[in-house]
């Protein structure tokens, strides 16, 4: 059994409610290795060109065909790809592992731009469940509304949606930011383990049910607090944050960040064994 | 897994038959065991339309044991003589398939009772009874259903459709979406999703003289509904009662004469995209069932956990 052992000296990120313990015991931390870069290759990654622009229309094409066509445009150069008639089909522009910005004219489907490491992504319309699902690095805007599971399992990134998002918002979140300009559903921040969702309007039943870690901020009203979410004081760093955010979101300009509820783990729950906190320092 | 979708037009009448198959069509990947259509038709209204089926469709994927057609026959005939001994005229009979029949026809009594003794026959099963539902459902996707039955021409004001991926109850037209709300007339459900405490509630429903066809879940729903309604309750309160008293994850549409109902649970574990205009309601689990209806931009949006919704035509 890994021991959790708190530290005295509380750092900035420390004071705004991120995690407060060093692993000792078994548990050892992994750091980046050059010798293991070969490890680190992705497939299917191009030099592009922003300024390098295309339309493509995919109202004939099925998600295979159109995700085959982006990566095709970007071995050809594009940096700058604008998706016409995406009639809300599944899992369009996921695993783009690239620079690239990518811009959708119309709504998506199920897991939109799932599995993404480093595009900028404009969604001009709603996306259905589970968008942009385990997103690596990048910032994925979404105009309208969005579906349930938004941003399951992020480890990085903005994912920012302007209008309502459905339920279990940020499910597994393992890092990165994600901020909803409306209304958020139940069991938002369900088992999070890392980083922040920021909800500007108000929430469902459960929130932050059973998370281990990160922070929730919450504009309106809360429908419940899920297991072992507790409310946490607001600081100057948690405001100047959020405000930074929302100003890079390009919403809530006039919002009082001042008056919004902070969520953080009561860590009343955690029952790790040996190895998940390895995996856990490992992943995030 | 399984795909629902529902319209309804409020103010006009349109051609729900086509639009449904469009909708389905494109849920197909969520069931293709069976396809189902309550289809609210622009009908005269004087008379009952009756649809019911006198053995199962045995064709391939079936779960259904093959029976000898000629017992079809034998059936219908008792329906038939059981329907003159309870007094309903029959205005105009049609013979679907082998084994399913539609029924106009002058009825004024008890709907439950007449229900029972139609269904007392041995392998007959009323699908429906409405003034303007047409429950039609059958094994194949959207397309072949919608063939099979001659759907294409319908028009009316709304409906609500099923495709349906078997789990937990055979692949046959008894457990095939929609679910008529025995014994009120023009009563349909929809149901993506699965009921955990279906066999307490079905133990206190039989014991209070409601019917159960299947051993499919999703029954449950209307007959649930049909029982509130019956003591009195209206669509939306049996709907909103129902969020307690059905246990598990679901999303459901519930259709009448002249509205269209959705409800979603507690846990908002069901999928449902929803699309609202003055003149137009269309919903489904997915958005690509709106989109083959309405492929301009548009903005849809998913109801949150626990919300019910009903709209008049």
């Amino acid at each position: 059994m890994a021991n959790l052992k708190t530290t005295e000296k509380k750092t900035k990120a420390q004071s705004m409610g991120l995690h407060s313990e060093v692993l000792t015991g078994k548990t050892q931390q992994k750091f980046f290795n050059p010798d293991e870069a070969e490890n680190f290759y992705y497939w299917g990654t191009y030099d592009v060109d922003f300024n390098k622009r295309i339309d493509l229309d995919v109202n004939d094409l099925d998600c295979k065909e159109a995700n085959k066509k982006i990566d095709e445009l970007m071995s050809q150069g594009y940096g700058t790809i604008v998706i016409k008639n995406p009639q809300g089909k599944h899992s369009l522009g996921v695993g783009v592992l690239n620079k690239l910005n990518l811009i959708f004219e119309g709504s998506l489907g199920y897991f939109g731009v799932g599995s993404i490491d480093g595009p900028t992504v404009r969604i001009n319309g709603r996306v259905g469940w589970s968008c942009a699902e385990n997103m690596m690095a990048g910032k994925v805007v979404i105009e309208k509304n969005a579906g349930s599971c938004f941003g399951a399992a992020v480890r990085g990134g903005d994912l920012i949606c302007k209008g309502s998002v459905g339920a279990r918002t940020g499910i597994d979140q393992k890092g990165g930011t994600i901020i909803v300009g409306g209304d958020a559903g139940a069991f938002t921040g369900f088992m999070m383990q890392r980083g922040r969702i920021i909800i500007l309007g108000n929430v469902g039943i459960n929130l932050g049910d059973s998370m281990y870690d990160g922070t929730i901020y919450v504009g309106g009203k809360i429908g419940s607090f899920g297991s072992d979410a507790i409310e946490s004081p607001m600081t100057k760093s948690d405001i100047d944050w959020i405000k930074r955010k929302l100003k890079v979101a390009e919403i809530g300009e006039n919002f009082d960040v001042s008056k919004m509820t902070k969520v953080v783990a009561g860590k009343k729950l955690w029952n790790y064994d040996a190895l998940e906190p390895t995996e856990k320092k490992g992943a995030i | 897994m399984c795909g629902i979708a529902g319209l309804i037009h409020r103010g006009k009448s349109s051609n729900v038959g086509n639009e449904l198959q469009a909708m389905l069509q494109a849920l197909k990947h969520r069931g293709p065991d069976s396809t189902g259509y309550a289809l609210y038709a622009d009908n005269d209204g004087e008379n009952f339309i009756m649809r019911f089926k006198v053995g199962e469709n045995v064709g391939e994927g079936s779960s259904s044991v093959n029976e000898d057609e000629s017992v079809y026959d034998k059936r219908k005939e008792l329906v038939d003589s059981m329907l003159k001994n309870l007094g309903a005229k029959v205005i105009k009979e049609e013979k679907l398939t082998p084994y399913s029949y539609r029924y106009e026809m002058k009825y004024d009594d008890d709907l439950m009772e007449f229900s029972k003794k139609i269904e007392s026959i041995e392998g007959v099963e009323i699908l429906s009874i409405g003034k303007s539902l047409e429950l039609i459902k059958d094994l194949g996707d959207a397309q072949a259903v919608l063939d099979r039955y001659d759907l294409g021409k319908v028009t009316g004001t709304h409906a609500i459709g099923h495709a349906r991926m078997a789990t937990e109850s055979g692949v046959d037209i008894k457990s095939a979406h929609p679910f008529w709300g025995y014994p009120f007339s023009d009563v349909s459900v929809v149901h993506n999703g699965q009921l955990t405490n279906y066999w307490n509630n079905r133990r206190v429903l039989e014991n209070k003289g409601m019917r159960f066809m299947s051993e499919c879940d999703s029954e449950l729903i209307a007959v649930y509904l049909a029982e509130k309604m019956r003591n009195g309750a209206s669509l939306e309160e049996g709907m909103k009662d129902s969020l307690s008293g059905l246990d598990g994850v679901f999303t459901y549409f519930v259709a009448t004469k002249d509205s269209l109902g959705m409800a979603k649970d507690t846990m908002a574990a069901k999928p449902l995209v929803l699309y609202e205009s003055d003149d137009l309601v269309a919903m489904g689990s997915e958005e690509i069932a709106i989109r083959s209806i309405l492929p301009q931009e548009i903005d849809t949006y998913d109801p949150f956990d626990g919300e019910v919704k009903v709209w008049q035509i």
